[in-house]
């Protein structure tokens, strides 16, 4: 019962989200300064070519209407077609977010890989060696930004070595290094949040308890601890998967990486608004989605959520 | 806590304090450098050399010169929208707070709606439509950065306005404007400074990357993301083009995220 609810109350909370994201994303077109048909077209365009675009785009018809038919065509999965290629938005963004999501998942599996194990060891070695090893990695990993990180990546590993490939997407090598620059942000946050979640639990008095009763280092710290260390962190993890959609943008860029952020990045530099007011707007929905389903699995782990009203 | 720790964090701390300060000098000392804009074509992509060379761009101009004229952009930059983004998103996160109600739904509606644009992605994209250019750069991270400072102004002023000294301010029946200023923020002042020092560095990251993606300061004006970026094309003949600004952009966002830790650890009392 009460998850229905709480299913309903979230759901309901996200879709009127997701509508004030898509009215943001539709005002990103009218707030071009001066005339956006003529910033496309350039200066020399003629009065026919203008008035033809205008009427494409649907500038001609009053906001309100301009307005609904941007969320109508939305729901329909119609987001207009880009005036570089006249293809359907839609099919452009389905070219490349398989790319993005690749990208993602490789770099989220790669930080929780790294950063579990890395902020568990520095909570159980506190004030040593392993501890000052984490909190150094973490303080780099979350100031170096992927466009400093990637290039510095590609000088030593793709130009001095020649493991990796210095970008675009032809082998599976290509992956490697976009992923380990979008993983260093997370894999950083993910250390931190580790260490201070499993140093709190093992203050706890059930973990106390376990090792009165004589129990192994291991069992302790992987049944008794890292249970209770992991609401915090799976929290952190969900929040964090914004970042990475936001950092892949610039990830991708920086590797000729053919997802979604470099779509994005072509598109304004071409002036294709609707491809950028589409690309912005499915990823934003995405990250909405993400976050959504990661609040509703918290509700799961932690039983004394629901117990609440 | 041992002797040996404390020497640690005592170096740290007056490190990264250098640091921060040295890049502020060499900001403000921009001008009298050797002109950042000469192009010299014998010199192209020239490494750096000992001693106070850090080598030449692709057209032949300095790079140190370029990197303290990049320094003043990035610290100007981060200085205005963090006072902008700063003032604007205290005041609307104080009324929000005092006031409740409608205001307060609407305002916690806002933000969740900025707050659904991942990272530095609605930056990208106000910053592409705007169009290039410093100050649209710098009303891009305005739009995007109050939202942080609203959430923390707001959730801070709800946590005081029931405290017994503003209650009884309210009965004196002083100018709730009076209470807010006199009674409420300086008690809120500090998280909202600790994270103004956080927003600091975030702004410089955004501002090089926004710059690194063309779509920040233009040319010929230098800006370290921008320097980042034109390097890229010549990572197998002058390496230094990238690694010269990317450290210097990294210690930076370092050495004021450390001090951010600092002052986090003195003003504001820990969870339990």
């Amino acid at each position: 019962m009460f998850e229905l609810r709480t299913l309903g109350s979230r759901l309901a909370g996200a879709a009127v989200v997701a509508l004030g994201v898509s009215c943001l994303v539709f005002a990103l077109l009218h707030l071009v300064p001066g005339d956006p048909v003529e910033i496309m077209l350039g200066e020399y365009a003629g009065a026919a070519d203008r008035l033809a675009l205008r009427s494409r785009l649907g500038l001609d018809r009053p906001l309100a209407e301009q307005w609904m038919r941007f969320v109508v065509g939305v729901l329909h999965g119609d987001l207009g077609s880009s005036l570089v290629s006249g293809r359907p938005v839609a099919a452009l963004l389905g070219e490349h977010v398989g790319y993005t999501v690749i990208l993602a998942l490789a770099a989220l599996m790669l930080a929780a890989l790294v950063g579990l194990p890395l902020g568990v060891a520095a909570a159980l070695g506190a004030g040593r060696m392993w501890d000052a090893v984490a909190s150094i990695l973490a303080v780099l990993g979350m100031s170096a930004p992927s466009f400093v990180l990637g290039p510095l990546l590609i000088i030593v590993f793709a130009v001095q070595l020649g493991w990796f490939p210095v970008g675009g997407a032809n082998e599976p090598a290509s992956l490697v290094l976009p992923a380990v620059t979008l993983a260093s942000g997370l894999a950083a946050v993910l250390t931190r949040m580790t260490r201070a979640a499993v140093l709190e639990a093992l203050l706890l008095p059930h973990v106390q308890a376990a090792r009165a009763r004589g129990l192994g280092e291991w069992v302790v710290v992987l049944g008794h601890v890292c249970r209770n260390a992991a609401l915090p962190v799976v929290t952190v993890l969900g929040l964090q998967l914004g970042a990475l959609l936001g950092g892949a943008v610039v990830t991708e860029t920086v590797f000729n990486w053919p997802g979604l952020g470099q779509l994005l990045i072509e598109s304004i530099q071409r002036r294709d608004y609707p491809v950028v007011q589409g690309a912005v707007l499915l990823i934003a929905l995405t990250y909405i989605v993400v976050n959504g389903v990661v609040d509703l699995l918290y509700t799961r782990i932690d039983p004394r959520i629901q117990s609440g009203p | 806590m041992s002797a040996n720790h404390s020497t640690a964090r005592g170096i740290a701390r007056m490190s990264a304090a250098t640091i921060v300060v040295a890049w502020l000098l060499v900001a403000l000392s921009a001008s009298v450098w050797p002109p950042a804009a000469k192009v010299s074509l014998p010199g192209i992509l020239a490494p750096p050399a000992v001693p106070l060379s850090l080598g030449r761009d692709d057209l032949g101009r300095p790079v140190l010169a370029r990197l303290a004229a990049g320094a003043r952009i990035s610290l100007l930059v981060a200085f205005v929208v963090v006072v902008v983004t700063g003032l604007l998103g205290t005041v609307i996160g104080l009324t929000a707070g005092w006031l409740g109600g409608a205001v307060d739904t609407l305002l916690v509606g806002v933000t969740d709606i900025f707050l659904a644009f991942p990272g530095i992605l609605l930056a990208i994209a106000l910053a592409g439509v705007l169009g290039p250019g410093i100050n649209n750069v710098v009303t891009a991270l305005s739009v995007v950065g109050w939202v942080g400072f609203a959430r923390l102004a707001r959730a801070q002023t709800m946590s005081i306005k029931h405290r017994d000294h503003v209650q009884v301010a309210r009965a004196f029946g002083v100018q709730p404007v009076l209470i807010v200023w006199r009674h409420v923020l300086p008690l809120i002042a500090g998280p909202l400074i600790v994270e103004a020092s956080f927003a600091f560095a975030a702004v410089i990251v955004a501002e090089a990357g926004l710059s690194f993606l063309g779509l920040g300061v233009q040319p010929p004006t230098p800006s370290w993301g921008s320097m980042i970026r034109d390097g890229s094309r010549y990572l197998l003949v002058a390496p230094h083009l990238v690694v010269v600004p990317g450290l210097a952009l990294a210690s930076l966002v370092v050495a004021i995220n450390l001090l951010g830790d600092q002052l986090r650890d003195r003003w504001l009392p820990r969870r339990p």
